[in-house]
């Protein structure tokens, strides 16, 4: 195959609709006599509904009926019809299901009125009346009552820590070079630029098409039939556009289920969708306490890794993420002891948020590996490279490819790293103490099996598609390139199609996966098409009857026999010769499992970050940052680095602003706003550069794609945190790092 | 939604009569907070009297005492980028740069940015007990999340803060308030206008119901020769203060002449204090005369839970501020 887009900055082909406003998402579906959700939530964190006062909300005009638990109408009786394929092991919430309050802003209620704006109004107008329970809200006031999690389908992909090695620490006690912290996170929330949002078109008895905001059609899909009773082939969830997700659009949220519910014993189409203020109330980034203890011999060689963290989950899940695995596949460590457990509290499952569990742990870390280095007295690069493997410690595999010496290398050199003082509040302009810090990322390069179908038509085109999601990613765009090599087209001949159900299957895009996952489908897809168009080419042409596979290169759109022994035969009158007018293939991508299992296959990053921390206020502002990635094949470097440059940002955002306060007395978040939530402006946001450092890595796929949606992040924070040890001395373990936290550090005023 | 009446309002009289009349009646300018205090159910006026039609309130003009009128209507951005405002009070300029957006300010007018209501997470969040919204409540922000409260002039009421920059500068200032109401004309000292909370939290300025403001005086004095405004927010753009200098001095021979320091952030009104003021009259601006000044304008400041460095950065944020001020031209 020739690569001619592969690898190319090509422009996002959805990039137009996008920007001219032609791209639909979720909520803006319109169908004839479409009714309105809107949804009460809870105000109380625990407890029972005694009554909910609806009389006043009925009067409002255009009101068609009011749900609550006492009317709701009967879904699924069993708790698995309500796991979907993110859900972790336990319950999943079941909206209304009694009058139980399990968390606070769990949906209550539900106005379905003639427009939005009486359904809003009526909302404001019921009260609730409740029998209050003590809570449970904040992880710090119980973290001794922390406990293993539960194990379920959930595990497979995230699995618990390895069982420890050696004696960690008894040998960390010993070790002559020490450093220990103790690492802090808020709880955070997705917050997309685009509110979860469910229009539920009723198409007759039992039938739907949904628009919904998700990362997974079919996840959605099979929720809803599960949920229902509905039949899969009568469920059609379409999501063609999705305006950033970051994990919430894993599992379905509470307004499909509501919006189904109300369409169903309403015979009527529904949309239901979320406010700012809701996106509060569901999933999010769990706090944690992490704990951590390295120990390094004389010469800087680590030999005891302790890693353990305590994270909420809900009452009634277990959720979890990989916190503590990282450090055992970055660092060799004869001995090690990474421990992992939850406290449930009265809240809201947590969710994937991107990069989940590693933007968590990494920062516990890299900020720790980053001391371990000053207290052996070494530069940070060079202590990474001391204790460099290219052996996943935990598996004892290597990896499938690890370019990260690289990386260091051509950031470095970048950034100009070699200039750097490594003493402490070295460095400074005017008020401003200079730092510049370093971490390693890394993020799992996996791959799921997907299912993509290649249709060429006789006016010459290709559209290839799969019930995959493109959240911003560049998914149409990547896998149109892929399409186009594979086939040997222009890529203005051929588009990718995603996000509807009634694809080929795709599982939820998330863990940086998609690319790999349905680039090989993708391929798969092609291949077979190539091999129906060669059949029916040798039956129209008699140079071709003899050839085989590997006699053709499909290319400039037709077949071209290598030998050069007849002329080309265009896919146009290959395709306008058959019958249907039209070619297709439908094909499984499957992992390649018998190359992978012998490997651990990561993608990896190093950044390097400049901060000014103003000496009197303690302000920290990133003033520069170069991250370099290895990731594989990097398929498109436009939409790669716009990828990476989000993650960046994300990463500044994550040290330095993000975090959802709760008032522990109501167990609410009290910043439940954009205005109030604060996520990083345009004035935070300095030189940011991004290098890629490719890899040629034919074990993970056949085109070499690791994924990217998560690398970026994941390296950020611990940087950031470094830089602002090396501007102003002290460690600020925990996050986000706020102007009250360092200004106690900083130089006192008199 | 709530329904309510909506009146364009030809002329002040109109408008204040309007108001006059029903109990519930809001003024809507600009609209960039009332529409989002509606919204969340936090403001519910039973009418809306839009003042954008009336003559003569946009204007900017110079007054015979030198001084310069900003109309009650001109709009913040428009303020901000007039060029005698640019020329002769950069202070007030600088300040109302630093509040909102552009398309905030776009929209905001000067007498709607003194109207603004606190940015307290629970005077938004009608589900959570709030003097300030309901007053008799109680106040949730004592014991709750508190990093943008006040640590000066608070009461157990309440201990929100106001939030505009554009009032510290006009504070720092001396400006004065023209209003119109159904008893006639009167004129309000800037610094008299915001009051504290006291055991009344839920009025946030002496203006009384049925009164228009109509525009804001600045007199001669802009201190354009040293002067300087700080903001201190936990992003660099769209977050109000969680300290906000506006520092205006006169220097000769080395010493200072005038000084004017008020200080947003800290407290229910722009936070002004006339001893520290004096204090610095005829010292050199150094840090040590500052240091004092700061000193006496947080004397008697109380921390929260969250907000307690708030006492320290403020005076460091005057510090740094009234050096800058005093350095501007060198």
């Amino acid at each position: 195959m020739q690569q001619k887009y592969i690898g190319q900055p090509v422009s996002r082909v959805d990039g137009e609709a996008k920007v001219t406003g032609s791209a639909k998402y979720a909520a803006e579906f319109n169908v004839p006599k479409l009714r309105y959700g809107y949804v009460v939530n809870s105000t109380i964190a625990k407890g029972k509904i005694i009554k909910i006062n609806l009389e006043r909300a009925m009067a409002v005009q255009g009101v068609i009926k009011i749900y609550t638990h006492e009317n709701r109408p009967s879904t699924a009786w069993l708790s698995f019809n309500y796991a979907d394929m993110d859900a972790p092991p336990g319950k999943p919430f079941v909206p209304m299901h009694n009058n139980k309050i399990v968390y606070n802003g769990q949906p209550i209620a539900m106005i379905v009125a003639e427009t939005f704006e009486q359904a809003r109004y009526a909302a404001s107008l019921v009260t609730v009346e409740y029998d209050k329970e003590e809570h449970e809200s904040d992880l710090h006031a119980h973290l001794t009552e922390a406990r293993l999690p539960k194990k379920g389908l959930a595990t497979l992909l995230k699995p618990g820590p390895p069982k420890p090695k050696g004696e960690a620490e008894k040998i960390y006690e010993a070790s002559p070079v020490k450093a220990a912290g103790t690492f802090v996170h808020g709880i955070e929330h997705h917050n997309p630029m685009e509110m979860f949002a469910s229009t539920v078109v009723y198409e007759g008895e039992k039938k739907l098409t949904i628009f919904d905001k998700t990362q997974g059609t079919i996840n959605c899909q099979l929720y809803v039939a599960n949920v229902f009773g509905l039949p899969f082939k009568n469920v059609r969830v379409i999501s063609h556009y999705v305006g950033g997700a970051f994990g919430s659009g894993l599992r379905p949220q509470y307004q499909l289920f509501l919006a189904v519910m109300a369409s169903l014993d309403l015979k009527k189409s529904v949309r239901l969708s979320m406010n700012r203020h809701q996106m509060f109330t569901f999933g999010h980034r769990p706090a944690t306490v992490q704990k951590t203890k390295f120990g390094a011999n004389d010469v800087g060689k680590i030999q005891a890794i302790n890693h353990e963290s305590i994270g909420e989950t809900s009452q009634f899940e277990d959720y979890t993420e990989i916190v503590v695995n990282w450090a055992n596949m970055l660092y060799p460590s004869p001995n090690t002891k990474l421990q992992y457990k939850l406290k449930p509290l009265d809240v809201a499952s947590p969710m994937d948020m991107r990069a989940p569990g590693g933007a968590t742990g990494l920062h516990a870390v890299e900020v720790t590996i980053d001391e371990l280095a000053y207290q052996a007295k070494m530069d940070p690069v060079d202590f990474r490279l001391l204790n460099y493997t290219d052996m996943d410690q935990t598996t004892e595999k290597p990896y499938s490819s690890k370019e990260l010496k690289e990386c260091f290398k051509q950031a470095a050199d970048k950034f100009g790293w070699k200039n750097r003082n490594p003493e402490p509040r070295s460095m400074r302009r005017n008020h401003k103490l200079i730092g510049w810090g370093i971490a390693t990322g890394i993020w799992e390069a996996m791959q799921l099996p997907t299912r993509a179908e290649a249709v060429l038509t006789a006016d010459g085109k290709l559209t290839v598609s799969s019930a995959t999601s493109d959240f911003g990613t560049g998914t149409y765009t990547v896998m149109a390139q892929i399409a186009a090599d594979c086939m040997g087209m222009d890529l203005a001949d051929v588009s990718f199609k995603l996000g509807d159900s009634d694809m080929p299957f795709a599982p939820i895009s998330g863990g940086s996966f998609t690319a790999a996952s349905t680039g090989t489908a993708v391929q798969a897809a092609c291949l077979g098409l190539r091999k129906k168009l060669l059949k029916k080419a040798q039956k129209m042409v008699a140079a071709f009857t003899e050839a085989e596979f590997d006699d053709i290169d499909f290319t400039d759109s037709g077949l071209h026999l290598k030998n050069n022994s007849g002329p080309p035969l265009s896919y146009r009158e290959i395709v306008a010769a058959t019958k249907e007018k039209t070619l297709k293939s439908k094909n499984m991508g499957w992992p390649n499992a018998m190359k992978q299992r012998k490997f651990t296959r990561a993608t990896h990053s190093a950044v390097f970050v400049e901060v000014e921390v103003d000496e009197d206020f303690g302000i920290v502002k990133v003033t520069r940052m170069v991250t370099a990635v290895a990731a594989g094949k990097i398929l498109n470097p436009k939409t790669a680095r716009s990828q990476i440059l989000g993650g960046m940002v994300w990463g500044i955002s994550k040290a330095l602003r993000e975090e959802s306060v709760m008032d522990h007395r109501f167990g609410k978040f009290m910043n439940d706003s954009l205005a109030e939530y604060h996520l990083p402006v345009n004035a935070d946001i300095n030189d940011l550069e991004v290098i890629f450092v490719e890899e040629d890595d034919k074990i993970v796929n056949d085109l070499g794609i690791k994924g990217l949606g998560e690398i970026g992040l994941v390296a950020v924070p611990p940087a950031i945190a470094n830089a602002v040890f090396h501007a102003t001395g002290k460690r600020v373990n925990d996050l986000p790092i706020t102007m009250d936290k360092v200004m106690d550090y900083a130089s006192p005023l008199v | 939604m709530n329904s309510f009446t909506y009146t364009a309002a030809p002329d002040a009289n109109t408008a204040a009569a309007l108001l006059t009349a029903d109990k519930h009646a809001q003024l809507i300018a600009g609209g960039t907070n009332l529409l989002d205090l509606m919204k969340e159910n936090v403001a519910q006026p039973a009418a809306l009297i839009d003042i954008n039609n009336i003559d003569g309130l946009d204007g900017i003009t110079t007054l015979d005492n030198g001084g310069l009128r900003l109309g009650a209507l001109a709009h913040n951005a428009d303020t901000a980028y007039h060029p005698l405002v640019e020329q002769k009070y950069p202070l007030l300029a600088k300040a109302i740069l630093s509040g909102a957006s552009a398309q905030l300010r776009n929209m905001a007018t000067n007498g709607g940015n003194m109207m603004q209501r606190t940015r307290c997470y629970y005077f938004y969040d009608t589900s959570t007990p709030c003097n300030k919204r309901e007053p008799g409540t109680g106040c949730s922000a004592i014991g709750g999340y508190n990093r943008i409260h006040a640590i000066l002039g608070a009461s157990d009421s309440c201990i929100a803060t106001f939030p505009s920059d554009m009032c510290n500068a006009l504070a720092a200032l001396d400006a004065t308030i023209n209003v119109t109401g159904p008893e006639g004309d009167r004129v309000i000292a800037f610094t008299d206008f915001h009051r504290l909370p006291g055991d009344e939290p839920q009025l946030d300025n002496i203006l009384k119901h049925g009164e228009l403001i109509t525009s804001i005086d600045l007199p001669k004095n802009g201190f354009e020769k040293n002067y300087a405004y700080l903001k201190l927010r936990d992003r660099t753009s769209y977050a109000f203060a969680l300290v906000a200098i506006a520092t205006g001095l006169e220097l000769q021979d080395g010493l200072i002449k005038n000084a004017r320091i008020a200080c947003g952030g800290l407290a229910h009104k722009p936070w002004r204090k006339p001893e520290a003021e004096d204090y610095l009259i005829d010292k050199v601006p150094i840090k040590e005369n500052f240091e004092a000044a700061a000193d006496i304008i947080l004397n008697g400041a109380m921390g929260y839970k969250d907000n307690a460095f708030k006492i320290e950065l403020a005076k460091r944020a005057i510090v740094r501020n009234c050096l800058t001020a005093a350095n501007l031209n060198n």
